[in-house]
């Protein structure tokens, strides 16, 4: 069965469009390729990526998606006052008075703080620290006027000048000097979520709560304790649930009301500029041009304006989204109104109906579904758009979420807010899909009695 | 006598039932044309109860914001674009144009707002690039024809999706905090949210080719690479550059937003800009940014219609 060389030959002069393309065809995937690597390393030296790398703190990222589901707690301690005392900084996840059980007053008068149980810990008094982890025990001795390891250092303890560090993984660190120890216990899970500190139902398990709002006495004379509670919860000080809810509302009727003004906009422009139907040519080009416009003038763009003209807030969002969706939308809808079929619309003026009942009864029924599934594809694109264009102040939950991260330390909110967003654009995707998959059984029903109709 | 009664009853009945059902069908399009219009109308009196100016209050203000826009020398648009000195400098910020100049040899330079864009161009082009990269071999994966193992499928699927979902400036933010604030937190947002959204595209493209040429190719006992490179990849590339060059539209103008918060570019300076009420430098920037965005798209849907016909312009139904 093998082939001899003339038949080859004879293949090769038979389809010579395949066996010999012109050079330039069949090089092109390589000079693709060739360009584009040249222009990945121009890029290479234009961000100087090589520098940023080399400077960048790759360390910080586990230590940053650990804040987000968890938090610390840091007790210090001062060893120069006559007594020590556990001090908690201001706002701690504790409350006030805190006593956690994993800080122990042992009966000779040494502290003992459980980082992580008894296997990491640290135990101290006012002349030496014993700080235990990863089955090592390192004794400190603090008298000599700075704190100085007796004994071999693991390599998870470092000794600086007049502090020593204990590193203990995700459970948290010691820090020894001669007048004060600090330790940062680190817990899984998002602390206060429910109850701030300054709420009265803080620190209470969740039945004790339950049965106060239930048939407890009121906490505060004047309100039950079902508004108290809810109240509570809205205003948590740390989470701030009202709030971040609030601005999530707003993002989603950012999207939602700037997309509908915009279909609403689009909907009689798209009319005028679609080629087949407009009654004037010069209109169907100003129109289109305008359409180009609107989409160019960048989302951005519009968001400065308003924010600038409204100030801040979910108006200035909308509106951005509203201008660049007549452009969109409108591109869109005359494109569908192009491609319909011209023969309802030839019958329905053939009865010598007028124009508006020709574009009722003649176009509409065609084009409706294709006009709400591209709607709603904008709708659903837009409610994530929405997150970023809140970040430049117009509204929504992306300034919050911007604002949360500036600082670096609340990764904890951010998450929260994250977790959120994600919910609703799950939400409004699988709405807008199951919408769109009903439209286009529609419109698959309608093309198939089309196609039967001849 | 007795057919023709029976036929015009049997009209009558199909009439009354016709009636029935376009008034029930209007009914419903009414009333979801009215439940419609009263979201708009509670969503537009929410939206202006939330803002910090109100709709009625600032409309009459409308056109003194945009006073401060029209320059009082309209040459002064052109000086800022080119970073030509102005005559109207009095030390102010609002027209130290040739401050920004960025030399590349001796006394030639880069006008900085030129300089600017390419920035935010690059950082389009870039995590495009990046997108591309990682979505090919991942919607290979995630097709349902293709897949090497329907575990893996599922895994890659969530993760995409995730990577879509998850908001840009998030991510922007985190690496801003590692690789410091600038362009290339911005890449390496830009870029995997690219790799769930191009990744989506792909395998739905992929999903849906022949599999005649894949069956030839398991036929004489091609492995997975060589299925997927021979069969597959020769079908979907045009369609894969077409949704390429579609993302780099859009990455073009996230990323001059994500410069607005912080990913540098041309969005710093336009914010920057507008805040201050720097007319003749905000008109600059526009005019700049709104050339490029038109040229981008015009040029990418030149190449669509070269790659793949008509056939780019049906947005995804």
């Amino acid at each position: 069965m093998a082939i001899t060389v003339e038949e080859i030959a004879a293949i090769e002069d038979r389809h010579p469009q395949i066996f010999r393309r012109p050079a330039y065809k069949r090089f092109w995937p390589l000079l693709l390729i060739a360009g584009t690597l040249l222009y990945l390393g121009y890029a290479l030296w234009f961000f100087s990526l090589p520098q940023v790398l080399r400077e960048s703190h790759w360390e910080r990222l586990p230590l940053f998606l650990s804040q987000w589901i968890s938090y610390d707690l840091q007790p210090e301690f001062r060893l120069d006052q006559p007594q020590i005392t556990p001090k908690y900084p201001r706002f701690s996840a504790l409350g006030e008075n805190p006593n956690p059980d994993w800080v122990i007053q042992n009966p000779d008068g040494t502290f003992t703080v459980q980082i992580d149980g008894d296997a990491k810990s640290v135990t101290f008094d006012k002349t030496k620290a014993t700080i235990t982890a990863n089955g090592v025990t390192v004794p400190v001795a603090l008298t000599s006027g700075k704190p100085v390891v007796t004994g071999p250092v693991p390599d998870w303890v470092t000794v600086h000048d007049d502090e020593i560090v204990a590193k203990m993984g995700f459970a948290g660190e010691v820090r020894v000097t001669v007048d004060r120890v600090k330790v940062r216990k680190r817990f899984l899970g998002w602390a206060n979520f429910v109850f701030d500190t300054r709420s009265p139902f803080f620190g209470r398990p969740y039945s004790e709560v339950v049965s106060l709002i239930v048939s407890g006495p009121e906490l505060q004379p004047g309100t039950s304790n079902l508004s108290l509670a809810a109240d509570n919860i809205w205003n948590n000080a740390q989470w701030q649930h009202g709030d971040v809810w609030t601005k999530l509302l707003q993002t989603i009727v950012m999207a939602f009301l700037g997309t509908l003004l915009g279909g609403i906009v689009a909907f009689p422009l798209a009319f005028f500029a679609a080629r087949n139907i407009t009654p004037s040519g010069i209109l169907s080009q100003v129109l289109k041009r305008f359409f180009d416009f609107m989409r160019s003038v960048d989302m951005l763009i519009w968001a400065l304006f308003f924010t600038r003209a409204f100030g801040p807030g979910p108006l200035a969002g909308s509106a951005a989204i509203f201008f660049t969706e007549i452009g969109t939308l409108g591109k869109t809808y005359s494109e569908a109104l192009e491609n319909i079929d011209d023969k309802p619309r030839e019958g329905v003026l053939s009865t010598g109906a007028n124009g508006l009942l020709v574009q009722r009864y003649g176009v509409l029924p065609e084009v409706i579904p294709v006009f709400i599934s591209q709607t709603l594809y904008q709708w659903e694109s837009n409610t994530r758009g929405a997150t970023i264009i809140g970040a430049v102040g117009a509204g929504g939950i992306g300034l919050k979420l911007w604002e949360a991260m500036r600082t670096n330390s609340n990764w904890a909110n951010v998450f929260y807010m994250v977790l959120l967003t994600l919910l609703v654009v799950f939400i409004f995707d699988n709405i807008s899909n199951f919408l769109r998959r009903r439209l286009s059984r529609t419109l698959h029903d309608y093309n198939r009695l089309q196609a039967e109709r001849g | 006598m007795t057919s023709a009664t029976l036929h015009s009853d049997a009209t009558r009945q199909q009439a009354d039932a016709w009636r029935r059902q376009t008034s029930l069908r209007r009914f419903y399009t009414a009333l979801g044309i009215g439940l419609l219009l009263v979201a708009m109308c509670a969503t537009m009196w929410f939206a202006d109860e939330a803002n910090a100016g109100h709709f009625f209050d600032r409309l009459p203000h409308l056109l003194d914001f945009l006073s401060w826009l029209i320059p009082k020398d309209w040459n002064d648009v052109w000086r800022a674009l080119f970073d030509i000195a102005s005559p109207n400098d009095k030390g102010t910020q609002e027209f130290n144009f040739p401050l920004g100049r960025v030399y590349v040899w001796g006394g030639f330079y880069i006008p900085e707002y030129f300089e600017l864009m390419l920035t935010t161009v690059n950082v389009a082009l870039v995590s495009t690039f990046i997108g591309f990269v990682f979505a090919v071999p991942f919607s290979f994966i995630a097709a349902r024809n293709l897949t090497p193992s329907p575990v893996l499928r599922l895994v890659v699927k969530r993760f995409m999706e995730l990577l879509r979902a998850f908001p840009e400036i998030v991510i922007a933010g985190l690496f801003a905090a590692i690789v410091s604030i600038g362009p290339v937190a911005a890449i390496i947002a830009i870029g995997l949210h690219s790799i769930g959204a191009l990744g989506k595209l792909f395998y739905e493209i992929n999903e849906n080719i022949d599999m005649r040429p894949e069956e030839g190719l398991r036929a004489v006992g091609a492995n997975w690479f060589e299925r997927v490179r021979f069969a597959g990849l020769p079908q979907v590339l045009p369609n894969f550059m077409s949704y390429t060059l579609l993302r780099i539209e859009i990455n073009v103008r996230i990323s001059t937003i994500m410069g607005a918060v912080g990913g540098g570019g041309i969005g710093e300076e336009l914010k920057l800009s507008i805040s201050r009420g720097f007319g003749a430098k905000t008109l600059a920037l526009v005019l700049l940014l709104f050339i490029t965005i038109f040229l981008v798209d015009q040029f990418s849907a030149w190449l669509r219609r070269k790659l793949v016909g008509e056939q780019a312009f049906l947005m995804s139904a």
